[in-house]
């Protein structure tokens, strides 16, 4: 039998605000256990929650992105449930009301062809805290730093259909929310996490099967792999005439493989109920109007003006403008160079290999884009040959200074191309009287030899000539 | 007035330097150090001295707020930085809160002196005092008696002359109720007109801080202390209300003219004592009000909406009491369950535990539509009997609890008969509206109150129309056997 897999992503974000949702402390990553952690935080007696108008703004910003319906009156609500990391005892979220209604996402896949994926609802809740196990034997530890933290928990609809999809939904939700500024997008630090529901069902066969959820998930590669694992253990458990049943799975990296958790029929019951220490949360068109005028541009706006606008082709459009990082990288690298094109080859190419190699983000590419962007000039106005121009980038790789002049550099390294008629003419006549056999054959109409002739030269002034002119000058001198 | 230490009458003492807060403070005391009543949780002795020169200071530096200097107490409620605040529980015995209540401030601003902390039932929940965990508090006027519940401590403080004022926090009439069975002034005002930060919550959207005093003038210098907008409270109400400096300023003015007044008939139904509200209606009509019945008719189904609402948000408003992070914490946990299961079955009540269950059965699935939305519902319709009746009377005038003073041990044993008592006061709660307990007669000794409650913020209406009674009745001056404060200085 074929099988066809069902799955549906909830994604936290963790918004980038400066302080928590629901009281003043920093959300700053990596601080003192508890040492920013305050009195609503710890959940004292007597303290009461505020609400975060940026976590807010962020929300709605989201919604609008995703071309969702934005619901004027939301209701915070506590979902109860004992843990030592949530010090009130419950979570304050938004359960039958959510501030962000059905939206979509667009999804590029690797075959060119496109796909929507419906977005259910996006919520605003506060992060929990974290529970330390492995640094007091016998006893666990508390860090409250996490409580608080603002996340938008956005929910897909059960639209995806393979590991491969999914963890392309993830990556391409993770390019949004980083363009949107409403998230540092930093998967290390759990900066976004997901939760899978995965189902599997014979092909053609309408209703769903039943469903795991795999938790806490933070990393594209993981996202697949998790995924894909369980397909295959559902599959399994179906072919040998089982059943799969409702439970929450953990996903083990190290052992390659998911795990159960707790079965879903013990479920606590959240007792949700709206928060009265907050009101309910209304928020005026005027402010949704002018939170859509602050929307940045967006990916696929992008993408279409770099191939309209700037002539780049298809490809180079995506691979360009998906990530905000690359793309203004791309942009000032343009800026300075006026060449779109060669800009594109450059990044996509040279600066990729680098940056792979090194495992560097593109934010923290040792050349800048103001030098790539003078390299890329002194390309157009032939002072650099192709090859020339990649040691000069290998150089400004090594120094990784970002005040390192580029013309100067190319002084220095003597990297200037030969472009001066007298001294070349001296090098290519040299060259040609101590190759007559290849002259001769050239003469008698044989191109082939033209590109030995070239190289010679090229070899000759260690690379420095410009072969065009080489070129010409071979040309002329028969 | 024979010598009744009212707020007004320390402060114009402390002016003209009759007394010194210094003085003033060690008299309270030295009062306090006698008490039989069990009003106080916390006597803090020594911030209060200190306290007492800050006050001195601020009035040799020119502070001209009324209160600078006068010695008060609070319900031990609220969150006092450096004076342990226990909630009336086991769970908080040993808490100290690293901040002030939003309340607690303002006063510490206006430069008020904290005696202490005053008795309570456990975390709000009683109409009786009994109900602490710091033993039951009596009633100045009958040491057998209650002395009401749940701010009992701060009224038997006042009735007994330990302290001109009190805070208290009212949820379904825990500062009417006490008031009127102490025979002393106590108002809850609009839900939102007060910050609730730093008071510790039962139930978050009942839950208001109010005045506990001898007379109406006093509820008034108080609430224009304690009223205000706070951003650190998402409930907190913006209001501009210059009536409320003005009444501070220059005492409560006379009535612009005659009110109509309301008695909702289903106030009046059972009572037992209903020779003494109508005195008061006939004083009132003497003043040239016009007194007319209304129906209020949802009134009956006030008692279980309460307990649905109130017993849901206190559920969940409790579950931070865990033994993690403070509070009681049971020797020797055993494991995550068992660390929850005795810490919260070690530091909490009989009555805590009756309404955690309560509330947590009503949150339940299953059990949530049918309990906490119906009663969400039911909420609504008694907030808009308030609003029909309000659109033809300027007030409503009723008894403030259906019995006096009973004694001790007489309801603790019957939960929904000692629920009753808040028959009259809870409506008011649910609808978000202030009210007033006035003193107005006594029977068989006990003294008797008169509710008065008026639309959203209207307090100024509440205190004018109680502030005229006082002035023509003396039972707001009448103190217990025993009690009897007679102050030179106040005299």
């Amino acid at each position: 039998m074929s099988w066809e897999a069902v799955i549906g992503l909830e994604i936290h974000v963790q918004l980038a605000t400066q302080s928590k949702i629901f009281s003043g402390a920093a959300t700053t990553y990596g601080a003192e256990p508890n040492a920013q952690a305050c009195a609503v935080d710890l959940g004292l007696p007597g303290v009461l929650p505020v609400l975060n108008e940026t976590a807010v703004e962020m929300a709605v910003k989201f919604g609008l992105a995703i071309g969702a319906e934005i619901n004027l009156h939301s209701i915070f609500d506590r979902k109860n449930y004992f843990y030592p990391d949530l010090p009130k005892g419950y979570q304050i979220s938004q359960f039958a009301t959510p501030i962000v209604g059905q939206g979509e996402i667009k999804l590029d896949l690797a075959d060119g062809s496109q796909r929507v994926i419906g977005i259910t609802r996006a919520h605003l809740e506060e992060d929990a805290g974290k529970s330390v196990h492995d640094l007091f034997p016998g006893q666990t530890g508390i860090d409250l730093n996490r409580t608080g933290t603002p996340l938008l928990e956005v929910v897909s609809e059960p639209d995806l259909r393979s590991a491969s999809e999914a963890a392309e939904y993830f990556r391409q939700m993770h390019s949004l929310v980083k363009y949107l500024g409403i998230c540092d997008g930093n998967l290390a630090e759990g900066s976004m996490r997901c939760d899978a529901n995965v189902s599997v069902r014979p092909h053609g066969q309408e209703a769903f099967g039943e469903r795991t959820e795999i938790k806490n998930i933070n990393s594209f590669r993981f996202v697949e792999r998790a995924i894909e694992l369980e397909i295959e253990r559902q599959i399994d458990v179906l072919e040998a005439g089982g059943t799969i049943h409702r439970e929450t799975r953990l996903f083990d990296a190290d052992a390659d493989e998911t795990r159960s958790m707790r079965s879903k029929e013990l479920s606590e019951d959240y007792r949700y109920f709206p928060d009265p220490d907050l009101l309910p949360l209304h928020i005026s068109s005027a402010f949704v109007q002018a939170v859509r005028d602050s929307l940045p541009e967006l990916p696929d706006a992008r993408c279409q003006r770099y191939q309209e606008a700037m002539g780049l082709s298809a490809y180079d459009a995506a691979s360009l403008s998906n990530d905000l990082d690359r793309a203004e990288f791309f942009e000032a690298v343009v800026s300075v160079c006026n060449n779109p094109k060669l800009s594109a080859n450059w990044l996509n190419g040279e600066l990729s290999a680098y940056l792979n190699n090194a495992d560097l983000e593109i934010a923290a590419s040792p050349v800048t884009a103001g030098q790539l962007g003078q390299l890329i000039q002194r390309i157009d106005d032939e002072t650099l040959s192709s090859k020339t121009a990649k040691e000069l980038f290998k150089a400004l790789w090594t120094q990784a200074d970002t005040e390192s002049n580029v013309d100067a550099l190319i002084e220095q390294l003597g990297l200037k191309q030969m472009n001066d008629d007298g001294e070349l003419s001296a090098i290519v006549s040299g060259v040609l009287e101590a190759n007559p056999d290849q002259v001769a054959e050239l003469k008698s109409g044989k191109d082939k030899v033209l590109g030995f002739l070239v190289g010679q030269v090229m070899k000759a002034t260690g690379g420095k000539a410009n072969p065009k002119q080489v070129n010409e000058l071979i040309r002329k001198s028969l | 007035m024979p010598g009744i230490a009212t707020l007004r009458a320390m402060s114009s003492a402390l002016k003209n330097r009759v007394i010194s807060s210094t003085e003033l403070t060690q008299e309270h005391l030295a009062t306090i150090a006698e008490d039989k009543t069990n009003s106080f949780i916390t006597v803090a002795k020594d911030s209060a001295l200190e306290q007492a020169k800050r006050a001195e200071q601020m009035r040799e530096q020119g502070s001209s707020h009324p209160l600078t200097g006068v010695p008060l107490a609070h319900k031990d409620i609220f969150c006092t930085k450096g004076i342990t605040t226990t909630c009336g529980s086991r769970m908080l015995e040993n808490f100290v809160a690293p901040y002030d209540a939003h309340v607690v401030a303002l006063l510490n601003q206006a430069g008020m002196v904290t005696l202490g902390k005053t008795n309570m039932d456990e975390f709000a929940m009683g109409s009786s005092n009994e109900s602490s965990h710091f033993g039951p508090v009596s009633n100045p006027w009958n040491m057998d008696k209650v002395p009401g519940g749940s701010s009992g401590g701060s009224a038997a403080a006042v009735a007994a002359g330990l302290v001109a004022c009190a805070t208290g926090t009212d949820t379904g009439g825990s500062i009417r109720q006490p008031a009127a069975l102490c025979g002393i002034t106590g108002l809850k005002p609009t839900y939102g007109r007060i910050s609730r930060y730093g008071m510790i919550a039962f139930a978050s959207s009942l839950d208001q801080a109010g005045p506990m005093t001898c007379d109406a003038e006093d509820a008034a210098l108080m609430l224009s202390a304690m009223a205000g907008f706070d951003s650190k409270d998402s409930t907190s109400a913006q209001r501009q209300d210059a009536w409320l400096a003005d009444f501070a300023e220059h005492g409560i003015p006379d009535l612009e003219r005659p009110l109509k007044i309301g008695l909702p008939q289903e106030y009046y139904a059972d009572l037992s004592n209903g020779s003494i509200i109508e005195a008061v209606q006939k004083t009132l009509a003497q003043q040239g009000h016009e007194l007319v019945d209304v129906s209020l008719p949802h009134t009956q189904a006030a008692i279980p909406v309460y307990y649905v609402i109130a017993g849901a948000e206190a559920s969940t408003n409790l579950s931070r009491y865990d033994g993690v992070r403070f509070g009681h914490r049971c020797e020797n946990p055993q494991s995550l369950e068992d660390l929850y299961k005795r810490s919260r079955s070690e530091g909490f009540g009989d009555e805590v535990k009756r309404r955690i269950l309560t509330g947590t059965y009503t949150l339940s699935v299953g059990y949530f539509d049918a309990y906490y939305i119906k009663a969400q519902q039911i909420r609504r319709l008694i907030s808009e009997d308030f609003n029909n009746v309000f659109a033809n009377v300027d007030v409503l005038l009723t008894p403030t609890s259906p019995t006096p003073a009973f004694s001790q041990g007489q309801l603790s044993d019957d939960p929904i008969a000692m629920y009753q008592q808040d028959l009259y006061t809870v409506p008011t709660s649910l609808a978000g509206l202030p009210a007033l307990s006035m003193p107005c007669g006594f029977v068989d000794g006990l003294p008797v109150g008169a509710q008065l409650i008026a639309p959203a913020f209207r307090e100024d209406v509440l205190l004018g129309l109680a502030a005229q009674y006082q002035k023509h009745s003396d039972w707001h001056l009448q103190r217990p056997n025993g009690f009897r404060v007679s102050k030179e200085w106040a005299a």
